[in-house]
């Protein structure tokens, strides 16, 4: 940490070797951030593997609006043909683009991770700050529930909630949107609990801590206790399991999709694609490769860059 | 150099009103071995515009007194069972949270043991402090952050301007120590209580926290209870002090009476058992203690609980616990000697 910044030790004119520091040349105050992002520049995986998910986000983000190709512009005579100049990643069975189409579906698998680990993550710190604010009764009832959760069967859960509501949502704000709304929030509130245990313990172990007491001493209310001083000091943990759960919830989206549950056929998500894809294996593997690479390497950049973010984060764990 | 938007409060008139009585207190935490009675019928009363020190050893119900104070006690497990904290004439124990929150800071301060870890590390000095001002006084933003600066120049903070927008890791134990006092003192309170300021810095950082609080006490007017467990401290910073031994108050005189005339054999014991270097340097005695150990206070022993480290101990002790009476004018001691 010390030595980064050099320009800090101006050396006197005399030159003896950084006797004299002049009392304006100073480090700068440096905010927890700051010295977590000069942690995570360390991290080279992480940094490289921030550069690959950074691309694809902003592929499918402005991609398609380069890359003109039609997702559903059927084409029989170019049915299943691998990469070429006209098609660079291929076509599907109808003959259609299939870039094209992975950059569409990526919007959705990638627009479904976030929003869904926003859903988990603020149902878990709701969860987790009362458990661990309210302790006693409060706490084990909430706990109690977390249990629950963490020990339902999922797969087969989802299957059923999907089998149950997917017609009376759609019917109210579209075959898209309803199944957005359907998935995100049915993966968020199935992966809320880490997020729970790990706030309701940092919760524990923070309001016990002087500061909170002194703030308290200061007249702070609760609410107040918890805002500003309880709940930025347990962030740490939340970035590293939040991002650990956008990959959670890509390859929930892709195997709720490979199983046939999610979108619509003419929406193209990577799983959807994968599901599509799989018939037709033996003879045109490129179908199923290029989303099944894209999901691989969303998910595994986002491992990397989620463990960066703990190490980053937590400087006690760095060796 | 005094802050200019600190209005330095005139040393009050009526010197000798009673700004804090506590009286008949008694705080006792439910535990799963049953009561500890950790304040067992404590009073104390501050004067505006003075010193008092609360000293004793470890677990003798300090801290807890000074916690109950501002209400800063875990309740539960932690119980007001009895008694009554006036401060400006009315009473703290029945106020509601909200009427606390406005009395934390405002009215009364406080200062922790440990200036390590009670600052937030996520923000720097000056957010912590201006947050403070701005949520009391309703200051602008700007404003508030004037009055962080002013009040780090108040405790000797050297630029302050710059300093402000530093965080807490770029300050030294004893830098912090200052930082939590200029927080406790931005209000401007009426009553600053210290618990144990000094216990967690070197002996020369000790020193300067000490004159810093006996300055800002003479500039500001306002009254400092000091808890402590150092005899030295004490008699550097009091002007009155209060004795404490398992939940009770034993011995309470002005600091001049106390040390050259303690009443109660715990006090004589404490006094005792003050390192001496003029004769540390000359003979080579061992430095004395007072043998045994506090009582629990989960069943503290009928008659005195000091009666099982008495030197002096009769079968009296043993049978009542002897009430706290005045021996001479202003000197009150609980002992039947």
């Amino acid at each position: 940490m010390a030595g980064s910044t050099p320009v800090s030790a101006t050396v006197s004119a005399g030159g003896a070797p950084g006797v004299l520091v002049t009392p304006e040349a100073r480090r700068p105050p440096i905010s927890p951030w700051q010295d977590a992002w000069r942690r995570f520049r360390k991290h080279r995986l992480a940094v490289v593997c921030s550069g690959i998910l950074i691309t694809m986000i902003v592929a499918v983000l402005v991609g398609p609006l380069f890359y003109r190709v039609p997702i559903d512009g059927i084409d029989f005579s170019v049915r299943l043909q691998g990469p070429s100049w006209d098609h660079p990643l291929g076509t599907d069975d109808l003959g259609q683009d299939l870039l094209a189409r992975i950059l569409y579906g990526g919007r959705i698998s990638l627009a479904v991770g976030f929003a869904a680990m926003f859903v988990a993550v603020f149902v878990g710190v709701l969860v987790g700050s009362l458990a661990g604010m309210a302790g006693g009764k409060t706490d084990a009832a909430l706990m109690w529930v977390t249990d629950l959760f963490l020990s339902l069967p999922q797969l087969p859960l989802l299957l059923l909630i999907i089998y149950l509501f997917r017609d009376a949502l759609t019917g109210v704000v579209g075959p898209e949107m309803g199944v957005f709304i359907l998935i995100v929030t049915i993966i968020g509130l199935f992966n809320w609990m880490q997020v729970a245990r790990l706030v309701r313990a940092q919760f524990f172990s923070l309001r016990e801590k002087e500061f909170v007491e002194a703030a308290r001493a200061l007249g702070a209310s609760r609410f107040r206790l918890v805002w500003k001083h309880i709940l930025p000091n347990a962030l740490g943990p939340v970035i590293v399991a939040a991002t650990i759960d956008v990959a959670a919830a890509i390859i929930a989206e892709s195997t709720l999709s490979f199983l046939g549950l999610g979108f619509p056929p003419d929406i193209p998500t990577w799983g959807r694609l994968l599901f599509d894809a799989k018939d037709n294996l033996d003879f045109a593997p490129h179908w199923a490769l290029f989303p099944g690479l894209a999901i691989f390497l969303t998910v595994l950049s986002i491992n990397f860059v989620g463990d960066g973010l703990r190490d980053a984060l937590d400087p006690r764990r760095v060796k | 150099m005094s802050a200019s938007t600190t209005q330095a409060r005139p040393v009050p008139a009526a010197v000798g009103q009673r700004l804090l009585e506590i009286s008949g207190l008694k705080v006792h935490f439910r535990t799963d071995d049953g009561m500890v009675r950790a304040v067992d019928g404590v009073d104390i009363g501050v004067d505006r515009g003075e010193t008092v020190c609360v000293v004793g050893e470890s677990g003798c119900g300090k801290t807890v007194t000074a916690m109950t104070v501002l209400k800063l006690i875990a309740m539960p497990p932690g119980k007001i069972v009895a008694g009554s904290i006036m401060f400006e004439g009315r009473d703290i124990v029945p106020m509601s949270p909200a009427q606390m929150r406005a009395i934390r800071s405002k009215q009364i301060g406080i200062v922790f043991q440990e200036p390590m870890t009670s600052l937030n590390p996520v923000y720097t000095v000056g957010q912590q402090i201006a947050e403070t001002v701005r949520h009391h006084e309703g200051l602008s933003k700007k404003a508030a952050y004037e009055r962080a600066a002013d009040m780090l120049r108040l405790v000797n903070i050297p630029s302050p301007q710059r300093r402000v927008h530093d965080y807490p890791h770029q300050f030294s134990g004893g830098m912090r120590q200052r930082v939590m006092i200029a927080m406790a003192l931005s209000c401007n309170p009426k009553l600053l209580i210290a618990d144990e300021p000094t216990t967690a810095l070197d002996v020369t950082i000790q020193a300067q926290i000490l004159e810093l609080l006996t300055e800002m006490k003479e500039r500001l007017g306002m009254a400092v209870m000091l808890i402590t467990h150092a005899m030295g401290v004490v008699a550097e910073t009091a002007q009155r002090v209060v004795v404490m031994y398992a939940g009770k108050v034993v011995e309470e005189a002005t600091v001049e009476d106390l040390f050259a005339n303690p009443r109660h054999p715990y006090t004589q014991g404490l006094i005792r058992s003050i390192p001496r270097i003029d004769l540390a340097a000359t003979t080579h005695t061992r430095l004395e203690a007072i043998p045994g150990t506090v009582p629990s206070l989960l069943n503290p022993p009928k008659g005195c609980r000091f009666a099982a480290r008495c030197r002096y101990v009769t079968e009296a002790c043993l049978a009542a616990e002897p009430p706290l009476v005045e021996k001479a004018p202003g000197h009150k001691a609980a002992c039947i000697l």
